[in-house]
């Protein structure tokens, strides 16, 4: 089984922070990691070679700091990894970064299973993975908790819905997302923080993909930040304690005000 | 476009670095220096620079590409389960007018399922000017090729200017692969939608960084201007019984469209019906419920009050209750009416994901937890003792 597997690189989400003051970001000594959403799906990506045999291939676009990502995921055990990083992807939204994705998963040659985190926890967006499968054209399920069952032409997933989960049955190759829910990721070994260093990060350009130009970056981009601003940051209202009637009598008033329940 | 730095102009004070959320600005030697390669071009830093105007950002203003006029009407993705009009499709609904009514162009609503023609029908008395209604057996439940394949048909034969869908498990799983096949632009998960009516521009805002920051997004020279909206978020749309409207069917012969994957089952998880993203009231538990047994309390306040049975990820993690409840950043995010939080100390993350709720209330017998920072109203107390009698207290008053 031969996988491949998007990451992407993000800051620590808990440095985000806002200075209450000034209102703006808070980025001292923020660190840059591996997207928590993806250590899941280089685990899962680990445990079906495991359990097959084949490799593991990590690959992610991003600037050339980002392959410290890409370390991260051999570490855990991926076996090659690929940085897609040239100034012409600059402004990428996540049209032209699928694009750009899936041109670079074409350029690692033949592959099983593309799988992916549900999404990066900075951007939120959860469609950089749907859209490398359209443009890859392979089948797609999104929100996986479970693989059930993986054969050499066929997978069976379970996806997490609103309200429960549908059991789905793919043909292979495909590419799948996953949830927290999938697994426990394990700790990067000793070893494998060795071989992480020493690891060889192979670079694609914009010209290895053989890409259409005019499909890259800001240019490729339909959508585009017109701003962006922090938000009014809810402040603590009315914070009471006392006796357990009185509270009781307080919390009931402030719900059947709110004109709520039906 | 460029982003350019007025060096003459460029003092070093640092205001656009902190201002960055993409990291990409550093000053070297006093002077801003900014990294293209991680620019997204938000113009954050060009704001933050307004004292000394020294960043500025051209913007080219060529329409490139499509005829983005030919593109006219406000059209939205209806999403049904078992026949059922979702939540959120009256939502995008209500929203879809009032857009439509600012472009001064039409409303579109497209309906997928099968055996559902009168509940698509009477969409038009919701606000549509136009239901397309494509009925068939293999539209019965959500499946992916064929729901991005009819959609996609629906696009270019309708060409509309603006397309909405729901934020829901699946609009975000098959709305992507439709902005992929058509070079749609399309935003995720907006909470706020305004119309630049010169411009013809759909201006999309939507949370990032887990809600530590806003981002207003355009699609200048595509079309449709998509987007995912999120639940609970905009206003439902009214019936009205006298409004009347276009209604077409068609119908889709079973088979007739290539579909890769296949439902083997559907399996329905949530302990109450009330599902969490669609509940106006939601009463959570963290970890300060001690164990699995406890969440009855919970589950009888949510009962009471007619809401939903939330929970943090500590008490998923302690397996006190099942994923498909946890609420926050490795969970689901909602915004209802009234959030109550029991127990839960609030972490960033479970913030991240119910900060947006219009009223909360959080009850925890720590007066320190983060939680009363964003609460409205906070109650310093045993959850054991207030959240049974408080239960106790509408049981008699509501008599149920």
């Amino acid at each position: 089984m031969n996988i491949v597997v998007c990451i992407k690189q993000v800051p620590g989400t808990t440095q985000v922070k806002v200075n209450p003051d000034t209102g703006t970001l808070i980025r001292d000594s923020v660190e840059a990691v591996l997207n928590p959403f993806d250590e899941y799906a280089v685990e899962e990506a680990l445990r079906i070679k495991e359990k097959q045999g084949g490799t593991v291939r990590v690959i992610t676009m991003g600037p050339p700091q980002a392959e410290s990502a890409l370390r991260q995921a051999i570490a855990m055990g991926a076996d090659e990894a690929w940085l897609i990083s040239d100034a012409a992807f600059a402004g990428s939204d996540t049209w032209a970064t699928s694009y750009t994705v899936s041109r670079g998963i074409r350029a690692l040659g033949e592959f099983d299973l593309v799988v992916c985190g549900k999404q990066a926890i900075d951007g939120d967006t959860a469609q950089v993975g749907p859209g490398v499968a359209e443009m890859l054209g392979i089948p797609f399920v999104a929100w996986v908790r479970k693989i059930d069952d993986i054969s050499g032409t066929s997978l069976r997933v379970e996806r997490l819905m609103e309200d429960g989960y549908d059991v789905v049955e793919l043909p292979l190759p495909s590419l799948i997302t996953v949830v927290k829910e999938i697994n426990e990721p394990r700790m990067a070994s000793l070893k494998g923080k060795m071989r992480a260093k020493k690891a060889d990060i192979r670079t694609l350009t914009a010209a290895d993909l053989g890409a259409d130009a005019a499909r890259l970056g800001l240019k490729g981009s339909p959508t585009q930040v017109l701003r962006s601003f922090v938000p009014e940051k809810k402040t603590g209202g009315e914070k009471i304690s006392g006796d357990v009637p009185e509270l009781v009598t307080k919390l009931k008033s402030t719900i059947q005000e709110l004109g709520v329940i039906k | 476009m460029a982003i350019t730095v007025d060096i003459e102009k460029c003092i070093g004070c640092k205001l656009c670095v902190r201002a960055c959320a993409q990291d990409a600005i550093e000053i070297v030697e006093k002077k801003a220096v900014i990294d293209l390669a991680k620019c997204n071009y938000c113009g954050a830093c060009v704001d933050a620079c307004k004292k000394y105007g020294a960043i500025t950002i051209a913007r080219e203003n060529a329409a490139e590409g499509i005829d983005t006029d030919s593109f006219r009407n406000v059209a939205v993705f209806i999403e049904q389960h078992e026949g059922d009009i979702a939540g959120v499709s009256f939502e995008i609904l209500g929203e879809g007018r009032l857009l439509a009514d600012e472009f001064g162009e039409k409303l579109i609503a497209v309906v997928l399922g099968n055996g559902m023609r009168d509940k698509a029908g009477e969409l038009v008395k919701y606000g549509a000017d136009k239901v397309v209604y494509l009925d068939g057996p293999d539209l019965a439940v959500f499946r992916d090729d064929t729901y991005a394949q009819l959609v996609s048909d629906f696009i270019h034969a309708e060409k509309p200017n603006v397309f909405l869908a729901g934020a829901t498990a699946v609009g975000r799983s098959f709305i992507p692969k439709v902005a992929a096949r058509v070079y749609g632009g399309l935003t995720a998960d907006c909470t706020k939608l305004e119309v630049d009516r010169e411009k013809r521009l759909l201006l999309q805002t939507r949370p990032a960084f887990g809600g530590n920051l806003m981002a207003t997004i355009i699609t200048p020279r595509h079309r449709p201007q998509m987007a995912t909206v999120r639940h609970k978020v905009m206003k439902p749309a009214k019936l009205d019984p006298s409004r009347t409207g276009e209604f077409e069917v068609r119908t889709i012969a079973g088979g007739s469209i290539a579909e890769r994957t296949k439902i083997v089952d559907i399996v329905k998880e949530v302990e109450s019906t009330v599902n969490i993203t669609e509940a106006d009231i939601i009463v959570s538990g963290g970890r300060g419920m001690n164990g699995p047994d406890n969440f009855a309390l919970i589950r009888d306040l949510a009962e009471v009050l007619g809401g939903a049975v939330g929970a943090s990820r500590a008490a998923v993690d302690a397996g006190w209750i099942p994923y498909s409840h946890q609420v926050g950043q490795t969970g689901k995010t909602v915004c209802p009416k009234l959030y109550v939080a029991c127990g839960i100390s609030g972490a960033v993350q479970h913030q991240a994901g119910m900060q947006s709720s219009d009223y909360i209330i959080a009850i925890n017998k720590d007066p320190d937890a983060d939680i009363f920072q964003i609460a409205n109203l906070g109650i310093v107390g045993d959850l054991f003792q207030v959240v049974p009698a408080l239960t106790d207290s509408f049981r008699k008053e509501l008599g149920h």
